[in-house]
């Protein structure tokens, strides 16, 4: 319901205001008859017990609130673009030194884990946030930039997970040898996929890729002799640090960290350094899409996300730049499900579920398409706040769902809608227009 | 060029069609429709609303797929059949270049990105699939400054180079015209084919217009296309002029043989009668567009 068209010239419409209102208690009347009003008694025997008070405090508080509502609306002004105009200006004015920001917010994260208060969950949770960070910002690049709306980038993560599993396992091969490899595996994965979506746009391409997604797990599950089914695998061995290893024992005529630096074994040191490989891997993600998004590559993708047509009546080759898209994109969840294998030391088909990939685009579509820092904030906000929420128990999911309620109330477009021009004519910023033409 | 202006001037035809027709599921909207366009012409496209203009040049551009007939581009680049090959491949290798009735440029992209997402090809062979773009290597940075340089030629000719850093759909609805032939250009085209260019534009607009084009005429000796409504523009400076009506050719010649033709005069008035004023502005019966 548009709630703005309730206000004319003539003031508030309170007829309007309260038939809206009024319908909308009508609604929560009846959910709330079976779902407070109602309630199996305490006593046993399967007696009901009715709660009329329940009933009418909801549907009292959905009738006012939604008044409240439409008269807060009513009171402001037609809704422009955006809302929060200030917020866009205060954006636009801190993207302009987004160098220097990036260079001070890694190296604070960087710092973190050094820090005393550091702890071993502060610092498997940082790990956690940045997981999604690299994953967001893979994604990035094919749903911000190439405008292909993915809703099965799991499935790449977990073809990486497997790969580096699979690879460490059977032929012994280090982390760092796996690491490019199923990087390569996942990117193949990607145009694999690609090729058979190439004609599809939108809504349908989201359907299809939801579908590969899930059939990726399936066949996880399924290929039991491989991957060990549901159960999965166990023994996923930890990287090295130029062949240091992380252990309290080390097997005879190795080093472990601990002995090589001469410090007492701590749990926190593998920690840490899972850390910094995760950090360094997703530094490298944003360095590369930013890279890219300045090349004639990226161009591509952002016009085709514009126009596809358009872009083809330009020579662009559409296969090329779609496949090109899922590939890289794929290639960088390849890279982190690599790095979930290693951290989790076992996986199975339970970690790539379709939930994954709906976080993963929430962080993206919340964050602002396309824009590299709102995928950091939105990865805080939706990997961090359940996290540390866990004490508000059943709340949890609450503030979860109301905080995405407000981000699309107040940032439609995602909290950093900003789009920063990929190249400028290095001139100063637009200011008044010559009217005219030549 | 302007020796090339008279179409007597024996001078070999660049784009050739030839008995093209296209069929949607039993309605015929191009019936074998045969012209040709010269290199430094401009070839109007006219006709009443539904005449199959736009699926002329839609088979051309390789959008559509013609049911039957040949289109055949000759040019130093060699000699294309445009009706087998697919579209962005006409776009890049047969070097067509188009607009649209609509425009259709990449809104949220600056006015310079645009410009230069049409130099993609040439910008990509540089950046050699992106591997001497990440790693910056010279040779991509120089091909990048020569395309910037290119991109900031056309606006200074539009007058537009103040909005090169603005987002293209901010930009007003006549320098959007301007921008999206700007952007054509530089894909470097041998034939130009523009969908209604006056479409929406103010009489000073389109005047400018009128200047652009026989200006692009002048330096680049492209061939190009113009479908338009707008009598003032193609009277004004088209060389020759084809007119389709029902999906068939009616007549083909210069502005002034079209104008007195009586088949022509038929289609555009129902009746024989006085010759209609079709070289004034707004006198089409078919200027449906706001």
């Amino acid at each position: 319901m548009d709630l703005g068209n309730r206000f004319g010239d003539d003031g508030i419409q309170w007829g309007a205001i309260l038939k809206d209102a009024g319908l909308a208690a009508l609604v929560a009347l009846v959910l709330a008859l079976l779902l407070f009003g109602v309630r199996l008694s305490d006593g046993g025997g399967g007696g009901l017990e009715f709660r009329p008070w329940w009933v009418v405090i909801a549907v009292a508080a959905v009738f006012a609130g939604r008044a409240a509502v439409a008269l807060w609306i009513g009171t402001r002004k037609p809704a422009s673009g955006t809302a929060l105009p200030w917020f866009d200006r205060a954006v636009a004015r801190l993207s302009e030194h987004k160098r220097l920001l990036f260079a001070a917010f890694f190296l604070a994260v960087a710092i973190l884990p050094l820090l005393p208060v550091a702890d071993r969950r502060m610092v498997d949770l940082a790990t956690l946030v940045m997981i999604y960070v690299m994953l967001g910002w893979g994604l990035n690049i094919v749903v911000g930039l190439a405008g292909l709306l993915d809703l099965g980038y799991v499935a790449f993560y977990a073809v990486g997970a497997y790969s580096y599993t699979l690879l460490a396992i059977h032929f012994d091969l280090s982390f760092w040898v796996c690491l490019p490899l199923a990087g390569a595996i996942a990117a193949l994965f990607g145009v694999l996929l690609g090729f058979p979506v190439l004609r599809l746009r939108g809504d349908y391409l989201a359907i299809v890729t939801l579908g590969f997604g899930e059939m990726t797990r399936i066949i996880i599950i399924n290929w039991s002799s491989l991957t060990g089914g549901s159960e999965g695998i166990t023994g996923i061995p930890v990287p090295t640090l130029f062949g240091l290893r992380f252990t309290p024992s080390p097997a005879a005529g190795e080093t472990a960290f601990h002995q090589f630096f001469g410090i007492p074994f701590g749990g926190i040191h593998k920690l840490i350094f899972l850390f910094y490989i995760i950090l360094i891997l997703a530094l490298l993600t944003h360095l590369f899409s930013e890279r890219m998004r300045k090349l004639p590559m990226g161009r591509a993708w952002e016009a085709l996300r514009e126009d596809e047509i358009a872009s083809r009546a330009l020579g662009l080759n559409p296969v090329l730049v779609k496949l090109s898209a899922f590939g890289l994109g794929a290639m960088f969840a390849g890279f982190a499900g690599s790095f979930f294998a290693t951290r989790q030391g076992f996986i199975n088909p339970s970690s790539f579920t379709f939930i994954e990939s709906a976080i993963i685009l929430a962080i993206v579509v919340l964050g602002g398409m396309g824009s590299q820092v709102g995928v950091i904030c939105a990865a805080i906000v939706l990997i961090l706040l359940p996290e540390l929420a866990r004490e508000f128990a059943e709340f949890r999911m609450l503030l979860f769902g109301g905080a995405m309620v407000a981000i699309m109330v107040w940032r439609p477009r995602g909290l950093l809608a900003h789009r920063v021009p990929s190249v400028r004519l290095g001139q100063a910023p637009p200011g008044a227009l010559r009217g005219g033409l030549p | 060029m302007s020796a090339l202006a008279s179409p007597d001037a024996a001078v070999p035809a660049m784009l050739e069609v030839a008995h093209l027709s296209m069929h949607f599921e039993g309605i015929t909207a191009i019936d074998d429709v045969s012209f040709s366009a010269r290199r430094g012409e401009i070839t109007g496209i006219i006709g009443p609303n539904g005449a199959g203009k736009t699926t002329v040049f839609n088979c051309i551009t390789g959008f559509y797929r013609p049911s039957v007939g040949r289109i055949a581009l000759d040019h130093e680049g060699g000699r294309f059949l445009l009706e087998r090959m697919e579209g962005f491949r006409i776009a890049r290798d047969a070097g067509v270049a188009r607009t649209f009735q609509n425009i259709r440029l990449f809104p949220r992209m600056t006015v310079l990105e645009n410009l230069l997402v049409a130099q993609h090809v040439k910008l990509m062979r540089a950046s050699v699939f992106s591997i001497a773009g990440l790693l910056g290597l010279p040779r991509f940075r120089e091909a990048e400054a020569a395309a910037i340089e290119v991109a900031r030629g056309w606006l200074d000719r539009l007058g537009l180079v103040e909005a090169a850093d603005r987002e293209a759909g901010t930009l007003a609805h006549g320098q959007q015209r301007k921008i999206e032939i700007a952007r054509a250009m530089c894909s470097e085209p041998k034939l130009l084919c523009l969908d209604e260019p006056a479409a929406g534009l103010n009489p000073r607009e389109t005047a400018e217009l009128n200047r652009l084009l026989l200006d692009i005429r002048e330096d680049y000796g492209v061939g190009i296309l113009l479908i338009e409504h707008d009598m003032a523009v193609v009277m004004g400076i088209s060389d020759r002029v084809v007119v389709l009506n029902y999906g068939a050719k009616i007549s083909d010649g210069t502005p002034e043989e079209v104008r007195n033709d009586p088949a022509v005069i038929r289609a555009y008035l129902g009746e024989e009668g006085d010759p209609p004023e079709i070289n004034s502005r707004g006198s089409s019966p078919d200027r449906g567009r706001p």
